[in-house]
């Protein structure tokens, strides 16, 4: 019967399979100052997403300047020599398109959206925006004023966020991944024009940046703008290694106890430092996106799913995830919020009996070939979001993969087996390199709560 | 070279598709049920969006969060199948289907690859038609409800909306939560939510957009099996909501370090003739990011905020005219005060003739950007047929939407904006504010 069904699969998806590659209809380019140009070709309507990503995020900042990196990315709409402050996105509007922008650990990303004609003048702002950005006072003091609101906002106003920044921090010994891409707060406040000026100087250049350009183009078309608009900046030749200080071997497990009294569902959460995806590498990481689905993918069918949220429920949500798009490390994580009446340390007990069960009777093959079908699938409904190819192509060009690791990706999660599943869960669960975290409220604001 | 450029974004502008290209086919099903279909056969899936009007405020009085327990059951097992083997079988299909409760809707969002389309409806069939609700998905649901109710009762950002809307809108259905009040929620029964499947899943409120790798034929044969089953009429819908709020300031206390900020005040219907104007006004004011006046003047001259938006809510049975941002306690006063000067400054002067071109060039040139996927697509066009509007509404819309005046903007500024009747609602320990009233 098991049989039966896998045969079946594969002759359902043999032919979207391979239609999936080839739709994405995807070409690369480098011009001679090392920019990077990936084209990505949805003629379905006269749109496009261009975008401009920096191999550059905030584990490149230099120590005691956290946050730099997201600072630079709202200062860069602050005008250039040819534009005003603000001038660049209200060109963008004028044109009917909407552009922002992004920072993460290992990018600095901006894109907009447009009518396809546009591209050029997209292509001429970003351009001049790569070398020439001018910075006042005038404008760097407000927007000091409204990053430390955005941190209020997204981590200072949320448990989990202040939460998550704590295990992060525990998690590396080492490695600037430990500090949040928003910054420490007293990092920030001191944070000037010139660390801007400094940081931009040193990351922002052709030879560190990939352009890539999604929608209603043709490849030569896109080719042709690039040159004429990316192609005259010189490269920096000073331009370094992204070698960022590295992990000492992981030896003492590390616990973290966080109470808010805003705090109304606890939670205890495990995170295992894990290989991330490497460049012709991907094995690992690949059997580690199967184990994240196996334990805590859904509710309703995963391991942790079953076990804890069906027949005399002790959990009221679970999970698993991997995160592996990383320059440098992955992390592997799994998480129960006990049922009312429930303490953390037996939701961990709960966990830690999971898993160890898990590792006893290994991967149910029918789940298994269910996620495999799943992936499969999502191959084909990525296709219906531009966009989000654009994404996957930039963050994982700024993660150290190729554009054969991306195209590759499909194939090796396919190749993954139940062994090889099993192996790189037996690899990564190691205590003592993984950080336990609990979170709750204190004992008073939780009988507040309950009345 | 600044005028170089901006010359050059007006040139351009000529060349603007100011139309959208998107080729919607009324489709009736062989069992009388209407869509509406954008065919695309590119990628080998489909995209359904199917609405049924009513939604969360069909509840009746005393049953608070039925209709939001009983769309959170749906997958919850069906026939001979269990909540598992529900979702065990849904991933062998690798389809994805999504129901929501909003206030004057039921949502089910679905995607389906199409060679194994119809099995995927047959299962679909199975959550919408003969959804099970066996006591021990009930008390499971009901469980993981009863936390999102505790999580929102400690989220500030939930506070101010649920205090605003209960100020707002008093016993109606819109002044309080969907999901129920811990109480209510608690004393649902199974009947209940039969009662609540019944009378809001019914062929006499439901809107249907499909976009993807199908054919009208086979559309309306879908649709008959999928939806066949369904009782021909529904519970009748709520009385229209009576606007219960004055101007002022609500603060409810909530230890954090940045106040959250709801804001407004009655609104505009959708089918209001002066709609469309409101709209632009509105991009203006607040609905369209960084160009804003709001966010110019609250968060780049001043720094006073992340991010701070406006909105118009026009609801089926109320109409809302709504803002809301953060502030450091120490600083929302401020901000505030900002917000009250563009009010009235906006109020009584409009817009400028420069603002009203560049919202219009805006809203045109982004407007064909919207339909870039089959999901968004199937969304805008039940988004439509709810709002009344026909299929010719794409082709025109950048038509209407460039016919409006300066003169049109000032008189629906005047009526639209309201500083006297402006109510703040601050969560937080903002310095320096105290409830009026």
């Amino acid at each position: 019967m098991r049989n039966l069904h896998a045969t079946l699969l594969a002759a359902v998806f043999a032919v979207p399979a391979a239609m999936a590659t080839a739709a994405e209809n995807v070409t690369s380019f480098m011009l001679e100052n090392g920019l990077q140009l990936v084209v990505i070709e949805d003629h379905r309507a006269a749109a496009v997403t261009h975008m401009a990503w920096y191999r550059v995020g905030s584990a490149d900042e230099p120590p005691g300047k956290s946050g730099i990196a997201h600072f630079l990315e709202h200062l860069m709409f602050k005008g250039t020599d040819d534009l005003e402050p603000g001038e660049f996105s209200r060109v963008v509007r004028a044109n009917g398109g909407s552009d922002n922008a992004f920072t993460s650990y290992d990018y600095t990303g901006y894109f907009q959206r447009v009518a396809a004609d546009r591209l050029g003048l997209m292509m001429q702002m970003e351009a001049d925006r790569m070398r020439d950005l001018v910075l006042t006072e005038e404008e760097v003091a407000p927007e000091l004023q409204v990053i430390l609101e955005e941190r209020s906002q997204r981590t200072d106003s949320s448990p989990g966020g202040l939460f998550g920044e704590q295990r992060r921090a525990a998690m590396y010994l080492n490695h600037p991944y430990g500090r949040s891409v928003i910054g420490w707060r007293h990092e920030m406040e001191g944070l000037t024009l010139q660390d801007a000026v400094d940081f931009y100087d040193e990351h922002y250049a052709p030879n560190n940046a990939i352009v890539i350009v999604a929608g209603d183009v043709y490849p030569e078309d896109a080719l042709a703008l690039a040159k004429e608009h990316y192609g005259p900046i010189a490269a920096n030749p000073d331009l370094k290694p992204r070698v960022r200080p590295a992990e000492p071997p992981h030896i003492a497990e590390r616990r973290v106890v966080y109470e808010d009294p805003r705090v109304s569902t606890p939670y205890v959460i495990r995170s295992y430092l894990a290989p991330e995806r490497n460049a012709g590498d991907q094995k690992t990481a690949a059997a580690l996106t199967f184990l994240a689905e196996i334990l805590g993918g859904s509710s309703q069918t995963s391991v942790l799913g079953r076990s804890l949220q069906f027949v005399d429920p002790t959990a009221l949500f679970t999970t698993a995830f991997y995160s592996g798009l990383s320059l440098d490390h992955g992390e592997f994580g799994v998480l129960v919020a006990p049922v009312e009446g429930r303490s953390l340390e037996e939701a961990e007990d709960d966990m830690d009996r999971v898993i160890a069960e898990f590792m006893e009777t290994g991967v149910d093959l029918e789940q298994f070939e269910r996620i495999k079908m799943q992936i499969r699938a999502s191959e084909i409904y990525e296709l219906d979001s531009v966009q989000g190819t654009a994404r996957k192509y930039g963050a994982a060009l700024t993660s150290g993969l190729t554009i054969e690791d991306v195209q590759a990706w499909p194939e090796v999660l396919q190749s993954v087996t139940p062994e090889d599943i099993m192996e790189a869960a037996a690899q990564v669960f190691d205590r003592r390199r993984a950080v336990t975290g609990f979170l709750s409220a204190p004992e008073a604001a939780e009988q507040e709560v309950g009345q | 070279m600044i005028r170089f450029i901006s010359v050059l974004g007006l040139a351009l502008f000529a060349a603007l598709p100011a139309r959208a290209t998107v080729d919607i086919v009324p489709v009736t099903s062989p069992g009388g049920i209407t869509a509406w279909l954008v065919e695309d056969h590119s990628i080998p899936f489909v995209s359904l969006e199917i609405r049924f009007r009513g939604g969360a405020s069909l509840d009746l009085p005393g049953k608070r969060g039925a209709t939001y327990l009983m769309t959170g059951l749906l997958e919850e097992g069906t026939g001979n199948m269990d909540a598992i083997a529900y979702a065990q079988r849904l991933e062998e299909l690798a389809a994805s289907f999504e129901f929501e409760a909003y206030d004057d809707a039921i949502s089910i969002s679905a995607q389906m690859l199409t060679e194994n389309r119809d099995d995927a409806i047959a299962h679909l069939r199975g959550a919408v038609v003969s959804p099970s609700f066996s006591e021990d998905a009930i008390e499971r649901v009901r469980a993981q409800v009863q936390s999102i109710i505790m999580g929102d009762a400690n989220d500030p950002e939930d506070i101010a909306s649920a205090t605003f809307n209960q100020l707002a809108w008093g016993n109606h259905p819109y002044g309080s939560k969907r999901e129920g009040t811990a109480e209510s929620l608690a004393g649902l029964t199974r009947d209940d939510l039969i009662a609540a499947h019944q009378g809001a899943l019914a062929l006499d409120r439901v809107y249907v957009g499909a976009s993807g790798d199908i054919t009208g034929e086979e559309l309306g044969l879908l649709l008959d099996t999928l939806l066949g089953g369904l009782p021909a009429e529904g519970a009748p819908m709520p009385d229209r909501a009576d606007y219960a709020l004055n101007g002022g300031v609500s603060v409810v206390d909530f230890e954090t370090p940045q106040s959250v900020v709801v804001f407004g005040h009655q609104g505009i219907f959708r089918d209001d003739p002066d709609y469309i104007p409101a709209f632009i006004l509105n991009s203006v004011v607040g609905g369209s990011g960084f160009a804003s006046r709001l966010m110019t003047e609250v968060r780049e001259e001043r720094g006073l905020t992340y991010g701070i938006g406006s909105y118009l809510l026009p609801l089926d049975h109320g109409e809302l005219y709504l803002g809301q941002f953060s502030s450091d306690n120490e600083r929302v006063a401020d901000a505030i005060e900002v917000v009250r000067d563009q009010w009235v400054d906006i109020a009584e002067n409009g817009i400028t003739q420069d603002e009203l071109e560049a919202a219009k060039t805006y809203l045109t040139g982004a407007y064909p950007l919207r339909f870039d996927g089959n999901g968004r697509i199937a969304n805008i066009m039940v988004g439509m047929q709810m709002s009344d509007l026909g299929t010719d509404y794409i082709p025109t819309r950048n038509d209407k939407v460039n016919a409006v005046t300066l003169d049109e903007i000032r008189t629906i500024a005047a009526r639209l904006l309201q500083p006297e009747n402006l109510h703040f609602v601050v969560v937080g320990k903002p310095e320096g504010l105290e409830t009026t009233n």
